[in-house]
């Protein structure tokens, strides 16, 4: 019976914090990138602005939440549960310490690609349901970029599961005991980084939703929270490329004195830091570029780190 | 009990699965019938899941749910047929349309039934894991994973002939502006344009 109860604590357990912090990292990125470009950030809510999420929460959900009358509506509602819950859902492979994390899965890798790749479908719904030129524009741009971008996204895993052997999160971390995978995996560390922003289209790769050209992109049409579910979900998708690259490239809870869970966690936050810093300092490129930039060097980099990972595996 | 959790479990998916199939193919709006077709092939992965072949079921979602249907919402997303692309179809979908299709699904039920309960369905669940897929692939069937990469091959040669940009003739040919200047450039007229 014990065993039920510590399972439904764990569910529920990282429902809560993964939603949660993703909803807390709205105020982080905001207050980081005030930090690092000289100014305050929103600080005005409670002590630093910490309450600055619940000030949002009210206004989004105060508002009024429109179904425009030219709009697909059933596709137009369906669209943003399918953003929170795919991200949510992968969530539930995540090994984040010994006898913490949802379920144990053998083809746990497999289960984060898929849902990563469905994730397209909140966008392109969204987008076609909106009935609307800019939302087109960006649910067109986000489909090509999510397609390509998930390509290298699992190419550059494959080298980690050679070395690994398995594609068991759990498996994975404790194969990297002697040495993280990030010293003979680096390329495919770079590879993983910059597919996983892609995939949760953030700058500098957020052209399906650049407001300097498409207004707001494929949720122009959202409101109330309906669009918070959208921003939420992005936030949950950075946090969950954040732990996968700590599952896979930097061993996981594992790590010297501290408990597991702490060095989880410390891994993560200094990954999601480097996605908000990446936000802050680098321009968005032309969409041609970004397309360009995945199929000529993205895509004969995951190959050759593929290849001389193998190699190296056999000899 | 865990059998009789399973058993209902794979029934419901099951039902789940012929609904939305039937769905799929009885919907006005594309882009509706586009949503119960994932239904379906989502249901399709679990029930592979229940059937011990795990990795069968990840690559039914990656590759059909997640990169092929994507595809097929592009094209329709193209094509924005809006209330128009629904007019249309509910005239073309009359209901003697469904009399033939109707009829030939039918023989392939009647022939369908008596094969199931005739146990012609022998291999029972056994895990399948994804080490056992590689080495069947990569070992008694070498032969078709290559032969697959050709047509694969054929396809990406054939795609990259089509986006080819125009030849551009004259003596600067770096120079894309100029040539438009000179108005030399051949130009296809795209097919079904207009």
């Amino acid at each position: 019976m014990s065993s039920i109860t510590a399972n439904i604590l764990n569910v529920v357990g990282i429902l809560v914090f993964v939603v949660a912090s993703a909803a807390m990292l709205t105020w982080v990125e905001r207050r980081m990138l005030g930090i690092w470009q000289e100014r305050y950030g929103p600080n005005r809510v409670g002590p630093f602005g910490i309450l600055q999420v619940a000030a949002d929460m009210i206004k989004l959900l105060m508002k009024e939440d429109w179904v425009p009358p030219f709009a697909d509506r059933f596709v137009f509602v369906v669209a943003p549960t399918i953003a929170m819950f795919v991200v949510v859902a992968a969530y539930a492979v995540i090994p984040m310490a010994p006898g913490i994390g949802v379920i144990d899965l053998n083809i746990g890798l497999l289960f984060f690609l898929a849902m990563t790749s469905l994730s397209a479908y909140s966008v392109m719904f969204g987008a076609y349901a909106s009935d609307n030129k800019y939302a087109l524009l960006g649910g067109l741009r986000a489909a090509a970029q999510m397609l390509s971008y998930e390509v290298f996204l699992g190419l550059s895993l494959m080298g980690v599961v050679m070395l690994a052997g398995t594609f068991n999160l759990r498996e994975i971390v404790l194969a990297q005991q002697e040495q993280w995978f990030v010293i003979p995996q680096f390329l495919a560390m770079l590879l993983f980084f910059i597919a996983g922003i892609a995939e949760s289209h953030r700058t500098p790769f957020d052209l399906p939703e650049a407001e300097h050209e498409l207004t707001a992109g494929f949720h122009t049409e959202y409101s109330g929270m309906k669009f918070g579910m959208f921003f939420i979900g992005e936030y949950v998708s950075v946090l969950l490329t954040a732990s996968m690259m700590v599952v896979l490239f930097f061993g996981g809870w594992l790590g010297p004195v501290l408990p597991p869970l702490v060095w989880f966690l410390l891994k993560t936050s200094i990954l999601v830091l480097l996605m908000i810093l990446i936000r802050g300092a680098l321009p968005r490129p032309r969409y041609d570029q970004l397309m360009a930039f995945g199929w000529k060097v993205m895509l004969p980099l995951a190959m050759i780190n593929l290849v001389v990972t193998g190699v190296l595996v056999l000899v | 009990m865990q059998d009789t959790f399973f058993l209902v479990i794979f029934y419901v998916t099951a039902a789940v699965a012929v609904l939305s199939t039937l769905l799929m193919i009885s919907r006005l709006n594309a882009v509706h019938g586009l949503l119960y077709l994932i239904v379906s092939s989502l249901s399709l992965a679990i029930i592979f899941y229940l059937l011990g072949a795990p990795f069968a079921a990840a690559l039914e979602v990656i590759i059909y749910a997640g990169a092929i249907m994507i595809l097929f919402v592009f094209v329709v997303m193209m094509l924005n047929m809006g209330h128009k692309g629904v007019e249309q179809e509910r005239q073309w979908l009359k209901p003697g349309g469904w009399i033939g299709p109707g009829l030939l699904a039918l023989v392939l039920f009647a022939v369908f039934v008596p094969a199931l309960s005739g146990g012609l369905v022998s291999t029972g669940p056994r895990l399948v894991s994804a080490k056992a897929v590689g080495i069947a692939l990569f070992g008694p069937y070498l032969l078709v994973v290559e032969l697959a990469s050709f047509l694969l091959l054929a396809g990406l040669i054939g795609a990259y002939h089509i986006a080819r940009p125009p030849e551009i003739t004259g003596d600067d040919s770096d120079s894309l502006t100029s040539a438009r200047h000179h108005d030399d450039i051949a130009i296809e007229p795209l097919q079904g344009a207009g």
